[in-house]
């Protein structure tokens, strides 16, 4: 099962190194993985979407929380959160025909177009990772250049927080 | 006062009460040995490969609880530790590697002997750490001595660029460390423990199984006022021996692939199963699907991770073994009315009859030396008392299964990762640590030779180990493996053009024997034995077609033991049907 788990660690040289050589030692999955610096310059968090059975799932957040530089973390898919990710597509614009269909679709999934060429366009979405793809099939007529996906940022919904 | 970022190295280890550092120089750690040079307060021990400095300080460490130190330089100084801090990571012992690199300024430029140390070390390290300023040395070294002693104990790496030992700062060492990221639970849930006191009472098929957390955990003393309150069978993993002294009559030996028969049956039969500072290892359990299928489990662990990672838990208790024994030993002294003394007497009797199959049981020789005989000759010659170091194979498990041990830290070998090489140099750091007990590293003619140049260090340093070279001219182990699962092709495993361990022996300074007959076994140990301030390598000529019985196949459940050649074929059928 598709699981978001968020983590707070300490800002420090090789820590993402650190958490990816876990996934990869213990052959577990890493679909997206996204970090960057929190408020507190001193803190990063970082969003994995993981999947595997309960079993698996419990081993990770274990192993995660063991690693010396791990603060906390916590299962977004326990309980209601919101997840995003950016995608930005280039696609292939030259015509009014292809011009009118990317802007009509870019329309209906709310992304914009942010760059112009005589050949191409380049959209803007944000979305659920299944939002991102339903997307990307609504483009199966156009030509896609590009693609690029920020991976997963993930939190909960009302008060539930992960603070250090 | 500023003094260099070299002498704070020094420093630090001084005010962290390190007696012996185990390593060997190099360009990037070289402002670091003047270090050492100018004092005396630790002292230094010169391997003669650092793969010897990494077992060195883990048989220091093992033996003693305290933290065993290594000092290398980069680049190959570092990749030669690799195979010891991983042994080390595996069975969770406290060590400490400081580690020269190249200057700052060349970090990344592929710089004379450089590697990347962090990198290379993180997979199996507890942690690890670069330090980039002068200033940042002492906390550093703080928080590597902490982490390597709290929690679930470990290896920490302390990579220092070369220019940051001969900066000069003002010298402190903090007096505490506190780490938000980094907050080990060792007191263990009350709730969780009373749920445990409430498991264990209501069993009829008990197993107290133990590992090696307890040893490590200092818990020996709990464990045995648990077992002594509690009376059920008992059974240790290859790691834990010693922790229940092997002649408690409620101690069935130990468990596993090699373990005993009652041990493995009570593990299979049994309907609650305690672990102790276990972990389920695969050379534990055997096949998973067909481990122990109507028991219920109490496990304890300081390590959240090993808890439930194999085999499911039941009542999970996170936290230092000894203090949650003690908890648990308080809660159940005032309840030992409720346990069913019926229903475990019934069990006792069962536990028995497995027992009187003696399984460890061998055919003994007139002709030829049998290993095992060897090792109860250097058990009876020993009091049961020295400390028995080993390398990895047949030598391991029959010292495992003959050495009895009655107390912990005596039994030193790499259980979880395996390593041969490891005997002799981790030999050299319990000698050091005990210099006036015997210390025998029980080994093979194929592990001995992996570190042999660490002869010439035990010589440096006036170690009077004794090498216990259990010599078939065989990896025996693999060709075990070869001769029962592929029909005997014997691929590689045998040693073709063997030194003359005794001249060997010799030419390192130290007095070599021989021993080819079964009679003259216990003379020669008895005089190495008394041989208290020299080395003596005793290379013993034993049958090389021996096998190490029970044994449990892989793929096979503890209730398939393999038992020696006509021992009980008949009870072992009758077993299986």
């Amino acid at each position: 099962m598709r699981r978001i788990i968020s983590v707070l660690l300490e800002n420090e040289a090789g820590a993402l190194s650190r958490v990816a050589g876990l996934f990869s030692a213990r052959g577990y999955n890493i679909e997206s993985l996204t970090v960057a610096p929190t408020d507190d310059p001193s803190l990063s968090r970082m969003t994995i979407v993981t999947s595997g059975t309960d079993a698996i799932i419990e081993q990770i957040t274990k192993q995660l929380n063991k690693l010396v530089d791990v603060v906390k973390l916590i299962d977004l898919t326990e309980g209601k959160h919101i997840e995003r990710e950016l995608m930005l597509v280039k696609v292939t614009a030259s015509n009014n025909e292809q011009r009118e269909e990317v802007a009509r679709l870019i329309g209906i999934f709310r992304g914009r177009i942010i760059d112009v060429t005589e050949l191409t366009y380049t959209l803007e979405m944000t979305g659920s990772t299944s939002k991102a793809d339903a997307f990307l099939d609504a483009l199966s007529q156009v030509e896609i250049i590009e693609v690029v996906r920020s991976g997963v940022s993930g939190i909960g919904r009302g008060k539930r927080a992960l603070k250090a | 006062m500023t003094i260099t970022g070299a002498d704070v190295l020094v420093r630090c280890l001084q005010d962290e009460g390190i007696e012996h550092i185990f390593g060997y120089p190099g360009g990037a750690a070289l402002h670091i040995y003047d270090a050492i040079y100018k004092q005396d307060q630790v002292k230094h021990i010169l391997v003669r490969h650092e793969q010897g400095a990494t077992h060195a300080a883990d048989g220091y460490a093992r033996s003693t609880g305290k933290p065993g130190v290594v000092l290398v330089t980069s680049g190959p100084g570092v990749t030669n530790t690799i195979t010891g801090i991983a042994t080390a990571y595996m069975d969770s012992i406290p060590m400490v590697v400081i580690c020269g690199q190249v200057p700052s300024g060349l970090i990344g430029d592929d710089a004379f002997q450089e590697v990347d140390t962090v990198g290379i070390t993180c997979p199996c390290v507890k942690h690890n750490f670069l330090v980039k300023d002068v200033n940042d040395i002492a906390s550093t070294m703080k928080k590597a001595f902490h982490i390597a002693m709290s929690g679930r104990p470990g290896p920490v790496v302390v990579d220092v660029p070369k220019d940051i030992t001969a900066e000069k700062t003002d010298y402190s060492y903090p007096e505490s460390v506190i780490m938000r990221s980094y907050q080990p639970n060792t007191k263990g849930n009350p709730k969780q423990i009373t749920k445990g006191v409430d498991l264990l009472l209501s069993a009829k098929r008990p197993i107290i199984y133990t590992g090696g957390g307890v040893v490590i955990g200092d818990a020996s003393e709990q464990l045995r006022e648990l077992v002594g309150l509690l009376n059920y069978p008992s059974t240790s993993t290859l790691m834990g021996l010693g922790a229940i002294p092997a002649s408690h009559p409620d101690f069935l030996g130990m468990l596993g692939m090699h373990g005993t028969y009652e041990s493995n049956m009570a593990m299979y039969e049994c309907d609650v199963m305690i672990a102790i500072g276990a972990r389920f290892d695969d050379r534990v359990t055997g096949d998973l699907e067909k481990f122990s299928p109507n028991t219920r489990i109490v496990q304890i662990d300081i390590d959240p991770s090993s808890i439930g990672k194999n085999v499911k838990v039941e009542v999970p208790i996170v936290g230092d073994c000894s203090e949650v024994l003690t908890a648990m030993n308080k809660e159940l002294s005032g309840r030992l009315d409720e346990i069913d003394r019926s229903a475990i007497n019934r069990w006792w009797e069962q536990v028995n009859q497995w027992r009187s199959l003696d399984s460890l049981a061998y055919n003994e020789s007139d002709e030829i030396i049998k290993p095992q005989f060897v090792v109860q000759k250097a058990l009876e010659l020993t009091d049961g008392d020295a400390y028995i170091t080993s390398d990895v194979g047949q030598h391991q498990m029959w010292a495992a299964q003959y050495y009895t041990f009655e107390k912990p830290r005596r039994w030193i070998n790499s259980g979880g990762l395996g390593t041969m090489g490891f005997g002799l140099p981790a030999a050299m750091g319990v000698q050091l640590a005990h210099p006036d007990e015997t210390v025998v590293c029980i080994t093979g003619d194929a592990s001995i030779i992996m570190c042999i140049q660490e002869l010439s260090t035990c010589l440096q340093y006036g170690l009077p180990i004794k090498v216990l070279n259990l010599n078939n001219r065989y990896m025996g182990m693999v060709r075990q493996w070869q001769e029962f699962f592929y029909d005997r092709r014997y691929s590689h495993s045998y040693m073709d053009a063997l030194p003359d361990f005794v001249s060997l022996a010799e030419s390192f300074g130290h007095i070599g024997m021989r021993v080819e007959k079964p009679e003259d076994v216990e003379a020669a140990l008895k005089e190495a034995f008394d041989m208290k301030d020299r080395l003596v390598f005793i290379d013993v000529m034993t049958d090389h077609t021996e096998n190490v019985y029970p044994m449990i196949a892989a793929g096979k459940g503890h209730n398939e033991m393999v038992m020696k050649p006509g021992q009980g074929s008949d009870q072992q059928e009758r077993e299986l049907a």
